[in-house]
Formats: structure tokens, sequence, C-alpha cells
């Protein structure tokens, strides 16, 4: 299996603040990856780093090419999706208009896409006119990933998909994340704070610290690692 | 240090006035009167944040206070500068009031509509105010009179804005600009400076547009204070620098000189070359040095004073 | 200058609901009966009210050009007036040469678009993280295009044919002009064709999204500043129309669009600075409105057109700041 994301030594700042510091990490094509990690430990920059929404230095590599200082909207057309922190929901617009931009990048076969968020999230077609703002949490977080996947991409960052979210519907939104990896072939890097959950869900996992990844490897090792338990898991 | 440059300014100005020609002296009190007007729109806008491409309107009601007071009641038109900066500071207070309630791109275009109607006034007013012809003093003054008394004005507005910054009233004025939030929560009886700004600013520019009315003759027209006047005025600050009185002598230059230097210029010669130039110069300043001049000015201070610090004749 | 960008509007949005209320609805639907019932009442009534719907035509044009520019970038483009004054300059070169009226209309409509992307392309963009700097920069391109515009043509009027002919119409009575109605029905056309274009066509959408997102539009793909290009080279077509509009009343003069932008500032500030609809609705109330009271209030003589109208700004700004269909913004402390 290659490695369809790597990085190395990618630094990043928001302004004079350093925020990562040297983040070396791969995820396989075809994988679910975990990044786990204290608030301001850096895992939401890493995600920003790798879409080009911050400025960063360093390697960033997908599908064996570089990803030269190029902006969020280039990552996009590479085949890069980030649901970012606050989901980047269109509130003011309908449900039906936030997946059609979720397929900006798209050319065609539009209606297949549409078939098959329906299938994923057959609620959706019901509420199509309804403005995304006023759906429940839960909700935005599914039409967020809907809309993700409407682009296609190859690589789905996601970050802390269980905020604000009640216990029942993090299992439902983890278990469609993992259908849509096992059915979809969709890569899948995500940041959580829920570290139970997103180990489960994920075949490897890193832990960052200050900016740094300092431990990684698969999750069944990191769920019986001694720190991990004490710091993540509560036990 | 500032000191010595104002001193040194102020000798400038002096020597001067005994040697420019009428013509150019003309040109002179053009610079003073923008000095006096930007240097009142640099407190409202720059040290106090609230925006106003109003100044225009300020000027005319200044103008035509003068006008009026010389030609109905036969004032010294000295006289009538006082009276022009009294009545330009109660509607420059009138104007700070729904201010208040407005903030950014909603102050500037009510600022703007208060420019474009003023001038109409006279028109529709016309047998009180002149109406399209305008309105003339009883007297008129020669360049000499006018040189001295602007660039006095000018050097009386200077000071009084400098003693005004810098105490208490500068701070809070600067706290209004930064954080309103913040300021109103520490204390600062927002309202009070925010019309006082407004207030001071418009006096300024009342007494800058009773200058202009005696420098063009004496005549107080409609057309001298339409919009273009209130956008030079706001471009003159912006190119100074808002917010530094330094680069208000500057903005004045630029506005006051720019158009008659590039008359001068073989291609450029007619009226309207002038502000194809002018609008290009504003718009490449603003590209190159988006803070202004002051801006420019302030990145190279520090290296100044050690510059000056390292000559071993001065202590 | 921190304090700066926040003193001058730079708010994040975060409104949901739309501005259609009730209360605004039913308050423009009176007016309308109003407006109805004067016209089947009194002639003079009628002939003003057809009169002013069409001069707010223009002023809703110029509006909606403002507000397409305001929701995307948040700035107001005092030089949107020049720009389409210059247009229109434009048009009328094109009838020297030897096109017809409509030919040059439609010729120029997209010069009009490339000057607009052209301007945000290459002066606004260098400077769209200050905004007192893009102020302060259409503000000089006002007089640059001023003084541009005189030099090539000069300050004299200038008349181009009429484009909807002088014929008047007689109904009841009422005496109709044909080129009233086609300014209408032109002006109308556009914001039709633009409201098209945001709501079924991708570019529609994406420009939406960039306006109302910036960051997560970037996320799916769009192609922000691109679609703020667009945005304006969109602004400058509608402001072409509207230029295009003004020409048959007030003749071809460098100065004739600058009373219109004030017209157009307090016609977008009535609709709402951000509401695409409010700008048209705002625009043909204004018009109207000041055509009434210009009739029927003795004093409002045609030289207080312009206070009057900086009244109706002012009003509507204390007192309902974000117009008729505007969205109550939320401000981040």
């Amino acid at each position: 299996m290659t490695a369809l994301l790597e990085l190395d030594g990618v630094t990043a700042r928001y302004g004079p603040v350093q925020a990562l510091h040297g983040v070396s990490l791969a995820v396989e094509d075809g994988q679910i990856a975990a990044v786990l990690g204290a608030n301001g430990a850096g895992k939401t920059t890493t995600l920003r780093a790798i879409s080009g929404t911050v400025r960063r230095e360093g390697d960033v590599r997908f599908a064996g090419k570089r990803l030269a200082g190029v902006g969020p909207d280039a990552a996009a057309r590479r085949g890069i999706a980030h649901v970012p922190e606050g989901r980047g929901t269109f509130a003011e617009l309908t449900v039906w208009e936030n997946l059609r931009l979720g397929a900006y990048t798209r050319r065609s076969g539009l209606k297949e896409d549409f078939a098959r968020v329906r299938e994923y999230f057959p609620w959706l077609e019901e509420r199509r006119a309804q403005q995304a703002g006023t759906l429940s949490g839960g909700e935005q977080q599914m039409l967020a990933l809907a809309r993700a996947f409407m682009q296609r991409p190859r690589l789905l960052l996601l970050d802390e998909p269980s905020l604000g979210l009640a216990p029942l519907l993090v299992t439902e939104i983890f278990r469609i994340i993992r259908e849509l990896n096992e059915h979809e072939g969709l890569t899948v890097l995500v940041v959580e704070q829920n570290a139970h959950i997103a180990l489960q869900a994920a075949q490897s996992a890193f832990v960052l610290e200050v900016g740094r990844v300092a431990l990684s490897g698969p999750s069944e090792e990191l769920q019986r690692h001694e720190s991990v338990r004490r710091s993540y898991l509560g036990y | 240090m500032k000191f010595a440059a104002a001193g040194f300014a102020a000798a400038v100005v002096v020597l001067l006035g005994f040697l420019l020609d009428g013509y150019h002296q003309g040109l002179a009190v053009y610079v003073a009167i923008y000095f006096i007007a930007i240097l009142g729109l640099d407190i409202v806008t720059g040290y106090t944040g609230q925006i106003s491409i109003g100044h225009g309107g300020f000027m005319a009601i200044g103008g035509y206070t003068t006008a009026m007071l010389s030609h109905y009641e036969h004032w010294n038109l000295l006289l009538t500068l006082p009276a022009s900066l009294a009545v330009t500071f109660l509607v420059g207070v009138l104007v700070g009031i729904p201010a208040l309630r407005l903030s950014g791109v909603y102050l500037a275009l009510v600022t703007f509509g208060f420019a474009v109607s003023i001038p109409q006034l006279p028109l529709k007013f016309s047998k009180l105010l002149g109406g399209s012809n305008g309105l003339h003093t009883a007297h008129s003054v020669t360049h000499l009179w006018l040189y001295v008394v602007s660039w006095s004005c000018a050097g009386v507005a200077l000071l009084l804005a400098w003693l005004l910054l810098r105490g208490r009233t500068g701070r809070a004025f600067r706290a209004v600009r930064d954080s309103e939030v913040a300021a109103a929560s520490s204390g600062v009886a927002l309202p009070i400076y925010k019309t006082l700004a407004f207030g001071v600013s418009g006096a300024l520019a009342g007494v800058a547009g009773s200058l202009l009315v005696l420098a063009t003759n004496g005549f107080a027209q409609p057309s001298e204070f339409g919009v273009l006047l209130s956008l030079q005025i706001l471009i003159g600050a912006a190119v100074a620098g808002l917010g530094s009185l330094w680069g208000v002598i500057l903005g004045a230059l630029f506005v006051g000189l720019l158009p008659s230097v590039s008359a001068s210029f073989p291609v450029i010669g007619s009226a309207h070359g002038q502000d194809v130039v002018f609008g290009l110069a504003v718009i490449v300043i603003m590209l190159v040095l988006p803070n202004g001049v002051a801006g420019l000015l302030r990145r190279f201070e520090p290296s100044f004073k050690t510059a000056i610090k390292r000559d071993p004749n001065t202590s | 200058m921190v304090g700066f960008a926040e003193r001058l509007g730079m708010k994040r949005k975060s409104a949901v609901g739309t501005g259609f209320s009730l209360p605004v609805i039913a308050l423009i639907a009176a007016a309308a009966i109003f407006l109805v019932i004067g016209s089947l009442a009194s002639n003079i009534f009628a002939q003003q009210t057809v009169a002013g719907l069409a001069q707010g035509a223009i002023f809703g044009s110029l509006a909606l050009a403002l507000v397409l520019i305001y929701r995307a970038t948040e700035v107001i483009n005092f030089a949107q007036g020049e720009m389409a004054m210059a247009t229109t300059y434009i048009a009328y070169q094109l009838t020297l040469w030897g096109l017809s009226y409509w030919l040059a209309f439609f010729v120029t409509l997209p010069i009009a678009f490339v000057l607009g992307a052209l301007v945000q392309v290459t002066l606004i963009r260098p400077v769209q993280s200050s905004i007192i700097a893009v102020v302060i920069v259409t503000v000089g391109l006002f007089i640059l295009i001023d003084g541009v515009v005189t030099w090539i043509w000069g300050a004299d009027l200038k008349f181009m044919k009429a484009p909807f002919g002088n014929t008047v119409y007689h109904a009841g009575g009422v005496a109709f002009s044909r080129q009233d109605i086609g300014v209408l029905a032109v002006s109308i056309l556009s914001a039709v064709v633009l409201w098209l274009l945001f709501k079924f066509t991708k570019v529609g959408l994406g420009m939406r999204a960039a306006a109302l997102r910036p960051a997560a539009a970037s996320l799916v793909g769009v192609r922000v500043n691109w679609m703020l290009a667009v945005g304006w080279g969109l602004a400058a077509t509608l402001g072409a129309v509207s230029g295009l509009m003004t020409e048959p009343t007030q003749f071809l003069q460098p100065t004739m669009m600058q009373a219109i932008l004030l017209y157009a500032f307090a016609a977008a500030v009535l609709g709402g600075l951000e509401s695409p609809a409010g700008a048209v609705v705002g625009g043909l109330a204004l018009g109207v409105f000041l055509n009434l009271i210009g009739q029927y209030v003795g004093i409002a003589t045609p030289e207080l057109r312009l206070p009057i109208a900086f009244l109706v700004l002012l009003l509507v700004l204390l007192v309902k700041p974000t117009g008729l269909f505007g969205r109550k913004q939320v401000r981040r402390v």
C-alpha cells in the first residue's frame, strides 16, 4: 500500500506564534487515520497545513506529488476535501445549494453523485430546500460529510466531527465515515478529541504534542499504550 | 526635536512670504487652506476613527457664513473667521450626534450625502444665498493679507490640534478609534468625545472654507464646494497618513500643488489633464503606501533617531 | 491600524433567516395599493408615478451594482457612478463610429464587464486588506475617470440617439412616454437576468458562496479572487445599463452620474445594503417618492431633491439601519 498523504517536517505559524514544529506522518491509501492530542497541540493546524488554509513550510506530498504552497481551492481541485472546525456549512444557503457547492469542482456525473449521497443520507432529500443554518448540529455535521462526499475526493480531512454532538449521533457519524471508507475507498484523516471512538474507527493514529508527532502507530497498539490510556482514554 | 522642526517650518513660511510673488503666494494660501481642512479631517477620521467624506459641506457653511456676514452686515473680514469657527463647530456637533449611531461605511455614506446636499441649499434659497452666481463679500483682500492670515490660522490650528491631541482628549479619541467597546467599558464618555471630535473637525473645515471664499475674490459659490472638494480633503488626509500630524503638511502640499504643478507639464496642460494626474497619483500612492506618507516616515523614524545619536557632536 | 478595520465595519457575518419579513411585505403592498389608487384618481399622480418608477429603476440598477460589490467585499465603490458614466461614453463613441444604438448598447456591456474586472484585479486586489485604502483608491478612480473622460471627449453636452424614440402614449388622459417605459423595462430586465444568474448557475452560486463565507468557499474549490473580479465586472455592467438609461434625460456630460450616485446610495441603504432585491425596490421607491414629493409638497423644488434623498438616507440609517430587506448582523466583539 502506498502512502496517499505524506507530511515531512511541516511547520506552520499564526503570525508570531509557531503552531507546528515539524510534523511528519503518512497516511496509506484507503486507511482511516486519527490525529489525537490536547487542545492547542496543533491538530487543527495540521489539517489546515495540508489543505493550504494556513501558510506552511515543509513537505506535503499527495498521491506522490508535492503540494507546493497551494491554496485551499487548489487542494480541493486535487481531490482533498477538508471539513473544517465549524463544519464550513453555508448556513444562509439551502441544503441542496450546499451539496451543489460540494460538487463545485466536478464537471459531470452530478446526478449519480446526488443519488449516492441520498443512499447514505436519505433524509437530505426531503430537506433540500431548507436553510442549512436551521438544521440541528448532528444534521449539519452529516450535511458537511455529504457535501465533502459530493466532491468525490480521494482524501477526506475531518476536524472534530464529534464536537457538540450527543453520543448516539457520534456513533452514527463514525459509522457513516467507516462506510464511506469501506465502500467508496475514501481515505480519511480525522482529528478528534474523542480518542475512544477515533481509535476504534481508525487503523492508525498519531498523537500530537506541542506541534509535533509524539506517538504514532496502529490504533490497537496506541489503545494499549500507557500514556495514551492515561491522557486520552481516561483509564 | 519636534519643536526645532516646527520652528524651522515656521521660519520657512515667514521667509517664503517675502520671497514669493503674488501668484505663488496664492498657491501657498491654497496649501494653507487644505492644511487646515485636512487637519480637521484627520482629527475626526485619523484620530477618532469616524470616517467622514463630508468636509466640503463644513467648508461651504463656513465660507457662506463669512460671505453673509460681510455682505449683509459688513463685518470686518478677520472677525468673520471666529464667527465661522463657532458656527461650524455647532454644525459639527450636530452632525456628530446622528453619527453616534453610525459607523464605518454607513457614516461614510451619510457624510457623503451631507457634502453633496449642502451646496444645493444656496441654489434653493437663492435670494438669500445668491444662487448659482454666488454671494460675495463687501471687501476683498490682497494676496499678502491672505498669505499672512491663512498661515497664521494654520499655525494656530496646528498648535490647538497638538495641544488637544496630546492630552486626555487625544487619548480618548484614540481609544474610540481603536476599540469603542474597550473605550466605553473603561469609562470614556463616548458621546461627548465623538461629538467633540466632529465639532472641532467641522470648525477647522469651516475656517478653511472662509479662507477659501476670501481667496476666490470673496465669492461664495456652490460650485467651489462640490463633491470634489470633500474628496480632495479625504485624499489629502489619506496620503498624509491618517492619525499623524506631520503628514498633514505633506497631504496639503500634495492636494494644493499637484494640480498646478502638473498644469505646467506640456502634454497635460489642460485643466482636465490635472485630474488625470491627480487621480493616478492618488491610486499609485495608495498602492505603494497604503498607510500614507506618515506610515513611511514612521518606518524610517527609528533609523533616523539612531543616526542622530551616533553623531558624536550631538549629545 | 488594526482598530481601523474594525471601525470601518469589517464584521463577520452571522445572520440566519431571510430579510423578507412580513411587516415589510405588507408595507410595500400598502404602498403599491396607494400608488394605484392615486394614479386612478389623478392623472398627474399617475404621470409622476410612472416617471418616478423610471427614474427609480435607474437608481436601482446603480444601487444593485453597489450592493453586489458591497456583499462580496464590504466596500462601497465610490467610483461606481463614474465607471457607469465612462462606459456610457464608450457606447457613445461606438455610435459615432457607425454602430446603431442597440448594437452599441450590447457591445458596451461586455466591455464594461472586462473593465470592471480589470479594475478589481489591478487596483483593488493589491489593497483589499485595508478598507480605508480601498475607499481612497475608489475615490482616486472617481477623479481619474472624470479627468480621462473630460480629456478625451470634453465637458460639453453630447447626445445619443434616443433609444426608445420620443413617442408619448395616452391612456385615459394620462401621458406616458415610451422612454420611461423602456427605461423601466430594461432596468428591471437586467436585474432579473442578474437574479437568474445568481440563482441558477454554478458561477452564481460560487459568487454567493464567496461573498457569504470566503474561507468555506475556498475549501470547496471556489476561486474566491476570481469571483470578486467577476462581481466587479457584473457591477460595472449594471452600471453601464444605468448610465445608458440615464443619458436620454440627463444627456451625456461628465457629471451626469454624480447625483445619481447619491440617489443610488440612498436606494441601496433603503433596501438594505446586502440585499439585491432591496436595491431595486429601494430605487423604485425613492424615485416615486421624490417625484411625488416634488409634485405635491410646495417647498420641495428640484434643488432640494438631493438634500431630501440625503435625509431619507439619514433617517433610514437612524431608524432601521438594515433597511427594508436587510438582516440583523451580529457584531463580534
